[in-house]
């Protein structure tokens, strides 16, 4: 047996550094176990929107298309009203997907987070570390998602391509919810179960994602309106395609998407604090 | 010696077919997912159907606004809700059905080890695939007749006939749980079971469920026609519309076949896994 | 009655392609005896008892259970058994009552006497003020007391057990023991695996030593440290480099000695007496401790290796 080489954690170790740079290692961290996928999510990322928009896009789309005549849906072809509203889902759905699941994974299932807080990592650097390896593997998704839609010809890259800017936002918003969200909850089944069947699935079907929101009963609008992805298609077609908004209504998009991240990230970081130490 | 009775209860069925892969107690396993399902929450039972509602509001009222009506025969048209609320009911089949016999059957095959406990007693490999189909046939069974009376007290029924959905429905669950749990007992990571998503997706939006088939290609339509959820959709879709003839029975022996296969291949590979 | 052979295996052979995992074992268990397999991980013990569980088909060999052959008698031989196995598969779904329930109906039994075997064996297990608590809420200990007591619930005449106590804390052990004890004494046969040679000499009337898929030797416990190994022994240390230099000094002075990386292992009948004559011939340890041998000293004389590595 050989001896090991020992210097010592307090030669070898500079705290001041850690301190700073703790989010950096968990983001690598995290990085480096999303490598272990990367073919799957490559896939997901590329045959998603392809299925998406041949079905109902170019399916659903030539019924509705022969229907709307010149006028079109909002003014345009069904395929380009659809576009920015499937790239705000897919951006938020993906960066859900990417906090919710590691948050789990670190405090019930792997117990990672506890490993990472028995090193000099704090609660609040573990929190943002997940939340920002989440928001660069969603920019991944939605530069690609953002690509099959141009080949598409559902948008116009010239023009559209600040839709992914207003989609990552509210992404980066509403996951920083998820994250606070995931991050307390102490039943995982029950909380998969109920955020897959009553928070995505509603979320997707029924903020205006396929039609105007105002071709809905009165009451199915208010679950709309208070979808940030209602919010984040209604940019996204504002910059696509020049869907009208006013000044207003833009800002009230905007900060109604902000509350989400503020709101978000102060739980997060209380509850990781709370749980870490428990 | 003494003879328990567990071993009395074994050595009544020496001799007869199958005895060491089948020994008529599929309903412990049954009975196994009721206990569970006892204490499980109660409301991730309750939004188990959902979904297919949720569908049925936001794209036959919604979508169904801007498409008007759809032809199902010549000259026979149908709201856009009464053209999907059939294909709902057949994905929410498959779907719960894929469910049940993909993750849950990953998660007691691989990480809870339940069915290695289950074939360390007398119960052969087919019991356990019986009794896991069977529950799921059980969800599905609730599932669909709560989505048809949702359906029908949307006024989407215009046929007695349109009730043989339900056993249809049933038909359709068991045989996408048969080839589920088949496929999953030979699958080893997560990354495989994803494998199953990228292929459930497609079945869903490109079966016929949202428009008609008619505006693909030929060569396309002939391999969706190759899919089981077309058959599903097309099954129930036809008794709704209170089409009931022997075109029907392609379908029907179409998940018979799966049924069997399913069977047939989970009964192996457990035997392979558990007992070789 | 009393020497009833329950199972008895002749040339007994399993291989996976070129590896052979059990290579030509004999050996016989008789009724109400409880016999051990010892061994390191690897040595074999996990794959014979899962040919003798009927979970599991030889390669080449004879064995019969209860005069059955588990090659087609599968069912009807599980019917016999209780099977604890190395790692729990308890039902993580269910409460601790309803495991026990449902594992009496995967055998068939009727429910009426299923319930009425719950509540003995929820005493019997300790378990009585957990019944209804879900079993991943239970400790390592009771998880192990609840395998157990799920797999008498058929009332089987062999209890097999692999790995029993691995993992569990030395309170934990000593109960799991005591329950061992108690189901010896009415009668049921025990089958063993443990890595464990305290464990083996607790438990264990008869003892088969195994080594990658051989048996090295069978005897009951305290036999085979007659057998194979001194009275006592004396355990010296003199500090990671300098074990080896003193150790051919050493090998003059006692019968046997084995050097292992951290200790010297000096066999003597009388190891005080050993001691002495080391401090006399001015050789000083940095600690040094007389014990009487185990079935540890047994493995490695039979080895040349120790059973936890």
């Amino acid at each position: 047996m050989t001896d090991l080489s020992r210097r010592g954690s307090l030669v070898i170790i500079d705290t001041d550094r850690t301190l700073k740079r703790g989010v950096f290692y968990v983001i690598e961290a995290r990085l480096r176990t999303m490598m272990h996928w990367i073919f799957s999510l490559l896939t997901g990322s590329l045959l998603n929107p392809f299925f998406y928009l041949a079905s109902l896009g170019i399916g659903v789309g030539t019924f509705i298309n022969q229907r709307a005549g010149s006028a079109g849906i909002d003014g345009v072809k069904y395929i380009i009203f659809l576009a920015p509203a499937l790239l705000s889902a897919v951006a938020i759905q993906d960066f859900m997907g990417e906090v919710v699941f590691p948050t789990l994974q670190g405090f019930k299932w792997e117990k990672t987070f506890f490993a990472m807080n028995a090193t000099p990592l704090t609660g609040r650097q573990i929190a943002l570390g997940t939340y920002f390896s989440s928001l660069i593997r969603t920019i991944g998704s939605v530069v690609i998602y953002f690509a099959v839609l141009v080949g598409f010809g559902a948008v116009d890259p010239a023009r559209a391509w600040p839709s992914m800017v207003t989609s990552l936002y509210a992404a980066a918003c509403f996951g920083a919810f998820m994250l606070g969200a995931a991050a307390h909850a102490e039943n995982d089944d029950l909380f998969l179960n109920l955020m897959g069947r009553l928070l995505i699935m509603p979320l997707f079907l029924f903020s205006g994602t396929f039609y105007p929101i105002s071709s809905m009963p009165l009451p199915l609008q208010w679950l709309g309106w208070a979808s940030p992805l209602w919010h984040a298609t209604e940019l996204g077609r504002w910059v696509s395609y020049g869907h009208h908004l006013s000044g207003s209504m833009i800002a009230i998009h905007f900060g109604y998407l902000a509350i989400f991240l503020v709101t978000g990230l102060l739980w997060a970081f209380n509850r990781f604090d709370y749980r870490l130490s428990k | 010696m003494i003879t328990t009775m567990a071993v009395a209860i074994a050595e009544k069925r020496i001799g007869r077919r199958g005895e060491s892969v089948y020994s008529g107690r599929a309903k412990a396993v049954l009975e196994r997912s009721y206990l569970a399902f006892r204490s499980s929450a109660w409301i991730v039972v309750l939004t188990g159907f959902l979904e297919p509602v949720m569908y049925l509001f936001s794209f036959g009222y919604g979508v169904g606004k801007l498409i008007g009506k759809i032809e199902v025969a010549p000259g026979h048209f149908v709201s856009y809700a009464a053209f999907i609320a059939p294909a709902l009911l057949a994905t929410s089949a498959m779907n719960g059905a894929i469910y049940d016999s993909t993750w849950n059957v990953f998660f007691k095959l691989r990480f809870d080890r339940v069915y290695q406990g289950m074939l360390a007693t007398s119960m052969g490999p087919l019991d356990v695939a019986l009794g896991e189909m069977a529950w799921a046939l059980i969800r599905g069974l609730a599932y669909a007749t709560a989505f048809m009376i949702i359906v029908g007290l949307l006024g989407l029924i215009t046929t007695p006939v349109a009730l043989l959905a339900i056993p249809a429905a049933v038909l359709i669950a068991f045989g996408f749980a048969a080839i589920g749990m088949a496929v999953t007992t030979y699958i080893k990571s997560f990354e495989q079971m994803n494998l199953i998503n990228i292929v459930m997706l497609p079945m869903f939006l490109f079966s016929g469920s949202f428009y008609p088939l008619s505006i693909y290609p030929g060569w396309l339509q002939l391999f969706i026609k190759s899919l089981p959820l077309w058959h599903g959709v097309v099954l129930i879709r036809s008794v709704s519309l209170g089409i009931v003839n022997t075109s029907l029975i392609p379908h029907i022996i179409y998940f018979l076949v799966m049924i069997l296969l399913g069977l047939f291949f989970t009964t192996k590979r457990l035997t392979q896994l558990f007992m070789r | 009655m009393q020497n009833e052979e329950l199972i008895v295996a002749k040339g007994l052979t399993k291989k996976y392609g070129d590896f052979t995992a059990v290579n030509e074992i004999d050996f016989a268990v008789r009724k109400g005896e409880s016999f051990g397999f010892l061994g390191p991980n690897g040595a074999g013990k996990s794959t014979t008892m899962r040919i003798i569980a009927a979970t599991l088909t030889r390669t080449s060999g004879q064995i019969s259970i209860l005069g059955k052959d588990p090659a087609d008698r599968g069912p009807e031989i599980r019917a016999h058994l209780g099977v604890v196995p190395q790692q729990d598969n308890l039902d993580q779904a269910l409460t601790v009552t309803d495991n026990l329930y449902i594992y009496g109906r995967y055998f068939g039994l009727p429910r009426k006497f299923v319930k009425s075997k719950i509540d003995e064996l929820l005493e019997f297990a300790q378990l009585t003020d957990k019944r209804n608590a879900k079993v991943e809420s239970l400790s390592g200990g009771m998880k192990r007391r609840l395998t157990i007591a799920r797999a008498l619930i058929s009332e089987p005449e062999i209890l097999m057990l692999d790995e029993p106590t691995t993992g569990l804390d030395p309170q934990a052990r000593h109960i799991l023991w005591d329950r061992l004890f108690r189901l010896k004494e009415q009668g049921v046969t025990l089958l063993i695996t443990t890595h464990y040679m305290d464990e083996a000499e607790q438990l264990c009337d008869r003892l088969m030593v195994m080594d990658k898929g051989s048996i090295m030797a069978e005897d009951s416990p305290a036999d085979l440290i007659k057998k194979f190994s001194t009275k006592e022994v004396l355990e010296v240390r003199f500090g990671s480099d300098r074990n080896s230099q003193v150790s051919d000094q050493l090998k003059t002075m006692c019968e046997r000695i084995e050097v292992l990386p951290d200790r010297i292992l000096m066999y003597a009948d009388d190891a005080e007496l050993l001691l002495e004559s080391i401090h006399r011939a001015s050789l000083h340890p940095l600690t040094s401790l007389v014990r009487r041998s185990s079935l540890e000293d047994v493995f490695l004389r039979l080895t040349g290796r120790s059973l936890i590595e």
